[in-house]
């Protein structure tokens, strides 16, 4: 599984940065939100690959996932949506403001 | 009174004059006296004991790791130095109140003078050669504030500008130079390495770090070829001219220089660097002064010919020598500052200080001519004065020494440069007072009031009470101070006539006769000077300035131009060569995991991830196709966190990809629906490129990472062993957030409920726009509408889910602690349940009958946290600290309720708010863009469309 979830990471990155170098906000936002996944489940396996064994204490358990990086990132899951948010509303303020929707501004404005 | 104690007084105290200018301008001057005043008597407590040898130290601890320790001490050297700064700087208080104009903010004046001052005096009393850095830095900051005084002036900005430059410039070498020497020394506290002298002079080190250590040195003391930013730096107000540039500032180098003698004086390179730089400078410096006609330049260019003097007695690295560097430190900052301060009152009577058109003052200004006069004889070398005294130690000093072979030579060229010293000392008062009146003076000259005399009077008194009894006024001082410098004990012997063997005698004899020649020799001088061609360093060190700044910009702009894509592609390619980089560099162990097997429905859920993604790049031109896609992406995650064991994750990244989904799709019902294909084949082959490497760097890394085991253990089993004794929960990691990293969930919510904030303002303001809502309208009219609004299937299922779906948020909130769940997936489960209502029967009619703000909710969130966080207070624990017990309400099992819960709490209301303010936000639009309000809540219902 470790190769999959590696090219699963390599592919989201490389889809991310793809988007995220367009020209228009709404695919760079979508850029990123790969770019969050991609980084979000980077972080989660630097506590390696288990299955099965979920990190909740019980005697029964032969043993448990890496607590540390899940906590780590189920709060960067929620920080990601939020900082989503607060570039779609300036993607909107930008595109309702001009009319225009592309990141970077012309050499004639 | 404590060192450390005197030396944060003047920053302290640099508060008072900002506030005290509003009673008078007085009361600033007097509260800025009063500190310094106070400061002066806690040294001079220490008097006695320094001058009967002892070095009085005060010690704390600051960063002791790094070997940072906020030490200090007083020694002799240390002693002179602070009573110069302190007692000259409570005459330039006095003076500068009487001086500066009722236009000049004289609270701003103030607060950077003792600044300053808190500075200089730090970096004389450190016992720590970090914490010297630091001052020394800090003189570089408040001395540009105060030569930038008049900030209206353009020579003044950029007078400041290239001290700052210079300056500072040699304070990076410094730093680079006091590290080399704590490396070699095994120690950054003065005291050690002051004794290591002979360790620190063997070591291979020393001269890297010597050249270093003295081009923070002589940058800082205007010495050859860093000279030229003294001369600009007299922009300044008289007052920071006389304190700064001759009895402060500029002597912080040569203070250095003595301070490190005993540790770096002594070895070939020594002698040869800092004796030829000095006896350089002192020769320039004294020829250029004599051909200035500002009063300030040539007393600058003079500063920089007596600094020149100093240098080259400490680096002769005789005791004699030593001696009489520090004799000459106190005598030059006397009678120069006394210089300084008559320049600025001929200044301030005649309105120039131009030589050419003064002269013949002495009728008129009378007490000004005997305050300057006498402190220009000294500066001449005249006896009974003080000049005379240190003149004569170094002319002795200089005709003993052999250089560049020639026993003679130095001597020589001491001479000539006295010469040089006493002729434009002469000039500067011959052609600034004798001579006949004039009748074209800018302004009536006249003698100031008292307030202006004061000072120099204080200082002439000095100069001429040090020449006639040296021994009585400060003999004790002078031998503790040399005694400090050359490791040993002093008896110097200072007086005004070491009878007629002495070479010296004749020497002084021949440059004070051969200073009246040169004068009497002026005008045809003056002319020879004007026709030679001189390299301007101001010329210079602008166009070098304009290089370094073109190179910046120029990199700067290669790098990012402005455009998004430029700055992430070369932050993505540094990032990616410095994991290569890293990688290939160092060393690492084969990986020696065992694998994870592969099995058949994760395989198909990795599929579906991998389509989905190169589906969404390929589709991303049609934007809600693309938005689907990443969703499945997202889903995928989910049950990928499943999988691995993270039932946490996989709640809460179900439940926010809902939460993004609504998101993203109100904001493409205000955006274009498809992206135009505007970028060349060539660029997308670039970006795709930049975006494989990128994507197989990050791949390779994280197979890399998986396949091998942990290199150090892991903190996590500590939380795994603590969760449940430690803070009473099973589920590590809601223990994690709730408990033992609530300092950072603390912040989390707080950011996220800042970034709604930001969110709900912006909306705002878009919706202020009138450009903005007129688009919104026509974007509206322009957009095809489905038949029905509100489907009534969709708006009864919807209400019958509600109390359901906040009771599934209820218990996945109460179970969080031990099983999966927790306040962050209870408050996006509660936000997708209200969401649902919004979307049944519209935005207006849900958003007409919530009873809460949602502001509200956010603030509670983080007020609960906070309270919770801060009840710990109450039992003496820390911030933060949790505590839990156990429960039994028949018929229910025992439960287990931590104060955690509390705290997860307000993480529930935080992200609930956050999630719906940031949607109603956006939502708002839609209003704004004239969607009627519905009255009904579904179609078919009474009032309904």
């Amino acid at each position: 599984m470790e190769a999959l979830v590696a090219i699963a990471i390599g592919t989201l990155t490389a889809a991310g940065v793809y988007l995220m170098l367009r020209l228009r906000t709404f695919p760079v936002i979508l850029g990123l939100t790969f770019l969050s996944y991609a980084v979000n489940v980077f972080i989660f396996i630097s506590g390696r690959l288990a299955v099965g064994l979920p990190p909740i204490i019980d005697k029964a358990a032969t043993g448990y996932a890496d607590p540390l990086p899940q906590a780590l990132v189920l709060t960067a899951i929620v920080i990601s949506f939020g900082m989503t948010a607060v570039i779609v509303i300036m993607a909107l303020a930008a595109y309702l403001g001009s009319g225009d929707d592309r990141v970077d501004m012309g050499d004639a404005e | 009174m404590s060192l450390a104690l005197i030396a944060v007084l003047p920053f302290l105290g640099a508060l008072l004059p900002g506030f005290a200018i509003r009673w008078g301008r007085s009361a600033c001057a007097g509260m800025a006296g009063l500190v310094t005043a106070i400061a002066l008597v806690g040294v001079l407590q220490h008097a006695p004991a320094v001058l009967a040898g002892q070095v009085v130290q005060a010690r704390l601890d600051w960063v002791p790791a790094l070997g940072l320790n906020a030490n200090f001490m007083l020694d002799g050297l240390g002693l002179i130095f602070a009573l110069l700064i302190l007692g000259i700087g409570l005459l330039i208080i006095l003076y500068a109140r009487f001086y500066l104009d009722e236009a000049d903010p004289m609270g701003r004046f103030f607060t950077c003078l003792l600044l300053f001052q808190g500075a200089m005096l730090g970096i004389v009393l450190s016992d720590n050669i970090l914490l010297l850095l630091i001052f020394w830095e800090l003189t570089s900051l408040s001395s540009f504030l105060l030569i930038g005084f008049w900030h209206h002036l353009p020579q003044g900005r950029q007078g400041a500008r290239m001290a700052l430059t210079v300056t500072g410039a040699g304070g990076l070498a410094m730093i680079a130079g006091m590290l080399l020497l704590g490396q070699i020394a095994g120690s950054y506290d003065l005291s050690v390495i002051l004794e290591a002298g002979a360790t620190v002079r063997s070591s291979p080190l020393y001269l890297p770090a010597l050249i270093l250590i003295l081009l923070g040195c002589f940058t800082k003391s205007a010495q050859f070829p860093f000279h030229f930013w003294l001369p600009h730096a007299m922009a300044a107000p008289t007052p920071v001219s006389a304190y700064l540039h001759s009895a402060t500032m500029v002597k912080a180098g040569i203070f250095l220089l003595a301070r490190l003698w005993p540790v770096l004086a002594g070895s070939p390179e020594w002698f040869a660097i800092v004796t030829t730089t000095g006896l350089v400078t002192m020769l320039l410096g004294a020829a250029i002064a004599l051909f200035k006609d500002d009063m300030k330049a040539l007393l600058a260019y003079s500063t920089v010919s007596h600094l020149g003097l100093i240098t080259m007695l400490l680096g002769i690295g005789t005791k004699a020598a030593a001696v009489a560097a520090v004799v000459h430190i106190l005598c030059h900052a006397t009678f120069k500052a006394a210089l300084f301060l008559s320049a600025g009152i001929v200044e301030h009577a005649t309105h120039t200080r131009d030589l050419r058109r003064l002269g013949g003052l002495a009728r008129l200004m009378p007490l000004t001519f005997a305050l300057a006069g006498l402190a220009a004889l000294s500066m001449a070398g005249l006896p009974p004065l003080n000049g005379f005294l240190s003149k004569e130690l170094m002319l002795a000093a200089a005709a003993q020494t052999v250089w560049a072979g020639q026993p003679w030579l130095l001597g020589l060229l001491a001479t000539l440069a006295a010469m040089l010293s006493a002729a434009y000392a002469f000039r500067f008062v011959v052609h600034g007072f004798l001579g006949p009146v004039r009748k074209d003076y800018p302004h009536a000259p006249h003698d100031p009031g008292a307030g202006l005399l004061l000072a120099p009077l204080v200082l002439v008194a000095l100069v001429v009470g040090i020449g006639l009894v040296p021994t009585g006024l400060f003999g004790a001082l002078v031998d503790a101070a040399a005694g400090r410098v050359t490791g040993g004990q002093v008896d110097s012997d200072l007086a005004l006539w070491h009878g007629v063997a002495s070479p010296a005698l004749w020497m002084s004899l021949a440059a004070v006769g051969g200073g009246i020649a040169v004068l009497g020799a002026y005008p045809a001088l003056q002319k020879v000077w004007a026709a030679t061609a001189r390299p301007d360093a101001k010329r210079g060190f602008d166009a070098g300035i304009r290089a370094l700044a073109a190179l910046a910009r120029r990199s700067t702009d290669s790098l990012h131009d402005g455009t998004l894509s430029r700055s992430v592609g070369v932050a993505l390619l540094a990032i990616v060569g410095g994991g290569i980089y890293a990688f290939t560099g160092g060393g690492h162990a084969p990986g020696a995991r065992s694998l994870t097997p592969v099995e058949a429905t994760p395989l198909i859920g990795w599929a579906a991830l991998m389509v989905a993604t190169a589906g969404a790049v390929w589709q991303h031109r049609s934007r809600f196709a693309a938005l689907l896609l990443v969703s499945i992406v997202g889903l995928m995650v989910a049950l990928g966190f499943a999988y691995f064991s993270a039932p946490d994750l996989a709640l809460t990244q179900i439940t926010v990809e809902v939460v993004t989904l609504i998101l993203m799709l109100l904001a493409l019902n205000f955006l274009p629906r498809t992206t135009p294909s505007e970028s060349p084949v060539s660029r997308r082959v670039r970006d795709a490129l930049i975006a494989g490497v990128t994507g197989l760097g990050a791949g390779a890394l994280a197979y890399a990472l998986m396949i091998r085991d942990f290199a150090f253990p892991t903190i996590s089993a500590f939380h795994l062993a603590q969760s449940y004794p430690g803070a009473g929960g099973t589920n590590a990691v809601n223990t994690i957030i709730v408990d033992f990293r609530g300092y950072d969930t603390y912040g989390e919510i707080t950011v996220l409920g800042i970034a709604a904030l930001v969110i709900f303002a912006l909306a705002d303001s878009i919706l202020r726009n009138p450009h903005a809502t007129a688009r919104l309208r026509a974007n509206r009219a322009a957009t095809p509408r489905a038949g029905g609004w509100h489907p009534q299937l969709m708006g009864v299922v919807t209400r019958a889910l509600l109390p359901m779906a906040m009771m599934v948020g209820v218990f996945i909130y109460l179970r969080g602690h031990n099983l999966p769940g927790g306040g962050f997936v209870a408050g996006l489960v509660f936000a997708i349940a209200l969401l649902m209502q919004h979307m049944a029967s519209g935005f207006q009619w849900a958003q007409g009958r919530m009873p809460v703000d949602y502001h509200a909710l956010i603030g509670a969130g983080v007020l609960i946290a906070s309270l919770c966080g801060a009840a710990a207070w109450a039992f003496g624990l820390p911030f933060l600290t949790s505590g839990y017990d156990y429960f039994a309400v028949w018929p229910l099992e025992p439960i287990g309720l931590a104060t955690a819960a509390i705290f997860d709490l307000g993480v529930f209301l935080s992200v609930l708010g956050a999630v719906m303010l940031t949607l109603a936000s956006i939502s708002r639009m839609s209003v704004r863009a004239g969607e009627p309000a519905d009255d009904a809540a579904f179609d078919n219902a009474e009032g309904g469309r």
